[in-house]
């Protein structure tokens, strides 16, 4: 091949992928870190049975709400769902789209996985530096078959904002009144106590390392790692073991039919087998649609997702929403979200 | 185009240039073209020069407008105060200035020493057989991107780290009266300690390979006249290479003192990232880029990020402070030498 005919053919083949890339309407979004695999990989699926592709760009949750607000992506993801005064101001509407699980992980010799057991404001106590040592008696009450060592207590936590941390905090507020004063919950917050590792697998890191550390990390990372989990009694006084069933349940039991604007934190849901430490994950759309035709892609590829990407959740160990959570959520999207004219976007 | 271009009557420049490539041009052409060739290259290069002047100065213009809501809020106070709280929006910068400067102090400490003994060795002492993979390994050990150093820090330094050197100084350093409250806590493998060791590493490439590049142009006639009066080596060192090279070696350091100052990703995985100030350098600290690195993405309220910018701006101004003792600090050795002779 000449030099001039192959340049000829790599311009034709650029024009044939530019006006491909015309006919289809791909949709963009951005956000939070945490359900950025899955997501990639339900726009990977989508592509190759739709022809439509998403771009997802995980710049936090923190950047999702901004890029949202001024209208640069379709949708916007975080882990932390806004206030229905905070939608209302944006004009935003938001619904949780994936569940995950935050357990408590420790370095302790000779304890089996799902053996240790918390409670609430024990662990808030371990977090927030009261507790310090193993051997402490409201530890030991707990776990009457255990042997605890008289080691101190290496609290570890994330040093960098993260969904998995407003959670967590969230969790200990609700169970710890001098927690929810002293500390608060947020993507971060000013920790009384330990050191911090940079993400999930600096986090599991530390406590792989550290002899007598406590940590908390997303349940996969727990999984991956084959580390020692810990349980908490939820709610109902029960001790359920973190999986997808406990973890699905807390979604479950969350009662998203009162919740204005699905703002909804499923930490120390009610429910006999609900992981006290559950979470989902936003999605955040603009209630008035200026490109009713990306906008009802985007409801699309959720459609999709939901009723088909189950199985491909499950294998990167997120938690799929329940059925009915998914018809709640599409009939909310006929009611909320519509073009400029006032016709609903969503009308299947 | 060259077909065009030879056969029209008036050349451009830029015509004419093309054609100096391809065929002798008569020597009055060449002169005039040459002129021009050499205004445009100035202005070229004028233009570069200028635009990193231009970008620099968009730089700090940025870091200050961003700051300006975290110092109204919090106004100098901002840089006394050790407490970062972004749930209630307190903030204060002074963990990760103090973390930041311990950490490279550290670097330093352990840095020079070493990088000056390899630049020795290598200059001075090496069996020609050696010199060049000695010198190419420490020219590679810069090479490494600082994310590896980091996770190498965190997977395979902490832990024999934390197992062997910090008991080893615990039970002797940390006895001594005073020095001792610098080693003292639980030994994790992970504190100041450790990032400004793996700081240290990262720096002795730099320091190492510009020590090693200023010592090899010391005349040789200087250091044989010296070995020729009886110097031993290290004498020859002390009074003959090293105040010859003193600006070179002093710029070498500045190089690694910059590294340290801004490096991110390496001290992160392995500082601890906790905003306390403590006098046991096995605690957990933060440094200004690792605090940045962390909650940058994450960072939504405005005085958060504000404040987080500020903390850019205090890691430019500290950049620029040692430089500008740097410089200070030549031009003194340089009055200095004139009182001598």
């Amino acid at each position: 091949m000449t030099h001039r005919s192959y340049v000829a053919w790599s311009l034709s083949l650029a024009a044939l992928t530019f006006s491909a890339n015309v006919l289809a309407v791909d949709i963009t979004g951005a956000g939070a870190t945490f359900p950025f695999p899955i997501y990639s990989k339900w726009a990977d699926a989508y592509k190759s049975k739709t022809g439509v592709g998403m771009n997802y760009q995980s710049i936090g949750s923190g950047g999702g709400i901004k890029q949202i607000q001024s209208k640069t992506v379709d949708f916007g993801a975080s882990d932390m769902p806004l206030k229905p005064e905070e939608l209302e101001k944006s004009g935003l509407v938001q619904f949780p789209a994936i569940i995950g699980g935050i357990v408590p992980v420790v370095n302790l010799e000779g304890v089996a996985p799902g053996a240790l057991k918390f409670t609430g404001p024990v662990l808030a106590d371990i977090y927030l530096g009261k507790i310090k040592a193993w051997d402490d008696k409201a530890i030991a009450a707990l776990n009457p078959s255990l042997k605890l060592p008289a080691d101190p207590i290496t609290v570890v936590r994330r040093s960098d904002g993260s969904g998995t941390t407003f959670n967590f905090t969230d969790y200990l507020s609700k169970v710890s009144p001098e927690w929810k004063e002293k500390v608060g919950s947020n993507t971060a917050v000013a920790w009384p106590e330990g050191v911090g590792g940079k993400g999930n697998e600096g986090v599991s890191s530390y406590v792989q390392r550290i002899k007598g550390s406590i940590g908390y990390v997303e349940y996969a990372y727990a999984k991956k790692n084959n580390m020692t989990y810990a349980l908490i009694q939820n709610k109902e006084g029960q001790y359920p073991k973190p999986d997808n069933d406990t973890f699905q349940a807390a979604a479950a039991y969350a009662d998203w039919k009162n919740a204005p604007g699905y703002y909804q934190i499923i930490t120390n849901s009610p429910g006999k087998d609900s992981w006290p430490i559950a979470a989902t994950s936003f999605i955040l759309m603009h209630k008035t649609q200026d490109k009713p035709a990306n906008a009802q892609e985007v409801l699309k590829f959720f459609d999709w997702s939901f009723r088909n990407g189950q199985k491909m959740a499950e294998e990167l160990d997120y938690v799929p929403l329940p059925a009915a959570l998914i018809s709640q959520i599409e009939s909310s999207w006929k009611t909320q979200i519509k073009d400029a004219s006032g016709k609903p976007v969503w009308d299947f | 185009m060259s077909a065009t271009a030879s056969a029209a009557t008036i050349l451009t420049p830029a015509d004419s240039a093309a054609m100096t490539r391809r065929e002798p041009t008569p020597p009055e052409k060449r002169e005039i073209s040459a002129r021009w060739q050499d205004v445009l290259f100035e202005k070229t290069t004028l233009f570069f020069a200028l635009f990193v002047l231009a970008l620099l100065a968009a730089i700090i213009g940025s870091l200050i407008y961003g700051a300006i809501p975290a110092l109204q809020a919090f106004g100098p106070k901002f840089f006394v105060t050790n407490v970062w709280n972004p749930v209630t929006f307190q903030f204060g910068a002074l963990a990760p200035i103090f973390g930041t400067l311990v950490t490279s102090a550290i670097a330093l400490a352990i840095g020079i020493p070493v990088s000056f003994g390899i630049a020795l060795f290598l200059t001075q002492m090496c069996p020609p057989i050696l010199k060049r993979p000695l010198g190419t390994a420490v020219e590679l050990l810069a090479a490494i991107p600082s994310i590896i150093y980091g996770m190498w820090g965190l997977f395979v330094f902490a832990p024999i780290f934390a197992d062997t050197v910090q008991p080893a100084l615990a039970n002797t350093l940390g006895r001594i009266w005073l020095i001792g409250s610098l080693f003292q806590g639980a030994p994790s493998g992970i504190g100041m300690l450790a990032a400004g060791f793996i700081l240290s590493i990262m720096v002795i490439p730099f320091i190492a390979s510009v020590m090693r590049d200023v010592f090899e142009v010391v005349p040789p006639v200087l250091k044989e006249s010296a070995y020729g009066i009886g110097c031993t080596t290290w004498e020859v060192v002390w009074n003959v290479v090293l105040p010859y090279t003193r600006v070179g070696v002093i710029g070498g350091i500045m190089l690694g003192l910059g590294r340290a100052l801004g490096e991110t990703m390496a001290v992160t995985f392995v500082i601890g990232n906790a905003y306390k100030i403590s006098p046991s350098l096995f605690a957990a600290g933060n440094s200004i880029a690792s605090a940045l690195a962390n909650e940058f993405n994450e960072a939504a309220n405005p005085v958060h990020l504000s404040s987080l910018i500020t903390l850019g701006l205090v890691l430019f101004i500290l950049t620029f402070i040692v430089l500008a003792c740097s410089r200070l600090l030549l031009a003194q050795l340089a009055k200095g030498e004139g009182k001598q002779t």
